[in-house]
């Protein structure tokens, strides 16, 4: 490094404040993060920018037009089948995230509250099925919902439906059940990381003023959950209302959501700009649903004081 | 009364606890269950055990060759996303500088954005750059995918690391690289193949992003996917299924214990996220 700085260069700046300033922590930290902050700016930042730019664009056949066009956005917003499939994919995503974090929240207390010497077992016992491959989770629940399935099967053994029903896969809740499985882990360790931080003396003075369990709970224990449960709803509804596979494994006609008609404009349909426009809206209104959600639950918190 | 009084004092967590673990083994469970069934189609009641599912494995070329573009992936997704997470890692538990919360963010941001954007985004601009899409690109994007994981396994080895060690190997006069190399790297090893072990898995079971990003040649994940179109070729794909859902376990269970001695060996505990 100070091989350089002895090449007497025309702004020429003295040995010893340029070694200063290399050694600095501010340069020498970002200096390390360079290659990996460059990484996600190239693959990461400049793509999200090139998909906004082609949502502007318009293409014929081959080649893409260039002049500024809100026709994409006009066609994503109010055909009738991109509407539906947005609106679809905001309530299963919605759905998802309520369910899994109601669900997680008692296992995250019990973990936290409860799980004594065992906590990072207990952590491992339930994040481990989320390390097998998400493909074959789903792919287990095609098995279980399926018309010759196990729940059909096992149902017509114990005698209880005559003949398999059709109801429980290709549709919007078969994709609802497969995505609050995929997604449980994810909504528990946020959950619990916060439910770590609430100081336990406080739930006990809550306890000696003559608050039952009941009402310590939910005025002190839960709203200093909040920050958890917060990032544990953000963390399930935006990755999930881009779902690709569980729509298309067990969602049928009335499940499928926008990340197939996305996957479509850059296949089959070959219209990349309409594609762009269509994966911009969705970030945007699941960004306002998730602005919507903190704003909710951080009101909740205020009332419980 | 006494029955609103027991839920009111959580008595019914435990059974609670037992039950959600089910619901989350139970599915998955399955995959083996019916992967040793003579039956063609996966259904109750078992008709019989059998082992020829996984003997056909070995006899399919296009599987062999998924299992083969996998390996290659893994490997270098999983060394490349360390590295550039050991760098970023360090960097952020070494030093203080502006901007250092903005860039870690952006780096952990593929974790929470929907797959299928980050996919297409990706498409995208290596269409434009005239980039052929191979397995090479595949590897790009999984990368990307694979740099949070890392960054949260490493930075909770390096967290707590005693920088005193360092200075002091410094001053009995070992160079730079001497000091990385026999003071840094021992402690922080563990959590370094931990590391690579949690990005190998990712990657392993990654469909997405193999499924925009590859030409013609197909990970395991993409093979099982084709297959999924053929009702008679389930069974197979169970029992594929098997070998690689026990491979992510047994390479997760290695990566955890790992990370918890590194961790234990910085002093600090917690989980993969905590």
């Amino acid at each position: 490094m100070t091989a350089a700085a002895e090449g007497s260069p025309p702004w020429r700046m003295t040995r010893a404040r340029r070694n200063a300033l290399l050694q600095s922590e501010p340069v020498q930290g970002l200096a390390l993060i360079s290659p990996t902050f460059l990484y996600a700016l190239i693959l990461l930042v400049l793509p999200i920018l090139v998909v906004i730019a082609h949502s502007f664009w318009t293409q014929n056949y081959l080649t893409i037009d260039r002049t500024f066009t809100l026709e994409n956005y006009r066609i994503a917003l109010t055909e009738p089948i991109y509407r539906d499939l947005l609106w679809r994919s905001l309530y299963i995503s919605l759905t998802v995230s309520l369910f899994t974090v109601i669900l997680a929240y008692p296992i995250a207390y019990f973990i936290s509250f409860h799980g004594g010497r065992h906590k990072s077992l207990w952590l491992f016992l339930i994040t481990i099925p989320f390390w097998t491959s998400y493909l074959l989770r789903v792919m287990s629940w095609k098995v279980i919902l399926g018309y010759n399935g196990v729940l059909n099967s096992g149902l017509m053994g114990l005698g209880i439906i005559d003949e398999p029903s059709t109801a429980l896969l290709y549709n919007s809740s078969a994709v609802i059940i497969t995505l609050t499985h995929a997604w449980a882990a994810f909504a528990i360790l946020p959950i619990f990381v916060s439910l770590e931080k609430v100081d336990r003396t406080l739930v006990e003075a809550a306890t000696d003023l003559g608050d039952g369990p009941l009402r310590s709970f939910l005025r002190v224990t839960l709203p200093l959950s909040a920050p958890g449960v917060i990032s544990a709803a953000l963390i399930v509804m935006i990755p999930t209302v881009g779902d690709y596979v569980t729509p298309k494994l067990v969602g049928g006609k009335d499940g499928v959501m926008i990340a197939n008609a996305i996957q479509a404009q850059f296949g089959k349909a070959s219209n990349w700009p309409l594609g762009a426009a269509l994966s911009v809206t969705t970030m945007l209104i699941v960004t306002l649903m998730a602005g919507a959600t903190v704003l909710i639950i951080r009101a909740l918190q205020r009332l419980a004081r | 009364m006494t029955a609103v009084r027991r839920f009111l004092s959580g008595g019914w967590l435990p059974s609670y606890a037992f039950l959600y673990v089910l619901f989350l083994y139970l599915p998955v469970i399955f995959l083996p269950i019916f992967s040793i069934n003579t039956a063609a189609t996966p259904k109750f009641p078992l008709s019989g055990f059998t082992l020829h599912w996984y003997e056909d494995l070995p006899r399919t070329p296009a599987l062999l060759d998924a299992a083969w573009n996998s390996l290659i992936v893994g490997v270098s997704a999983a060394v490349l996303s360390t590295v550039l997470g050991i760098l970023a890692a360090r960097s952020i538990t070494r030093y203080r500088y502006p901007g250092r919360r903005t860039i870690n963010g952006l780096i952990m941001a593929p974790l929470v954005l929907p797959e299928v954007i980050v996919a297409i985004s990706m498409l995208l601009v290596m269409l434009q750059l005239g980039l052929s899409l191979s397995l090479f690109t595949v590897v790009l994007g999984h990368v990307l995918v694979c740099i949070p994981y890392s960054m949260t396994v490493l930075t909770s080895g390096f967290e707590g690391f005693d920088r005193s060690l360092e200075e002091a190997s410094a001053d009995l006069g070992e160079s730079a690289f001497g000091t990385f190399r026999r003071v840094t790297l021992p402690m922080v090893a563990p959590a370094i193949i931990s590391s690579l072990l949690v990005c190998f898995t990712i990657s392993l079971d990654e469909f997405i992003i193999a499924f925009f990003l590859t030409g013609t040649e197909a990970t395991l994940p993409i093979y099982i996917w084709g297959q999924l179109r053929f009702a008679a070729k389930l069974p197979g794909v169970l029992a594929l299924g098997t070998l690689l859902l026990v491979a992510s376990f047994l390479l997760m269970t290695i990566a955890e214990i790992l990370r918890r001695r590194a961790a234990r060996r910085t002093q600090n505990e917690g989980g993969l996220y905590a």
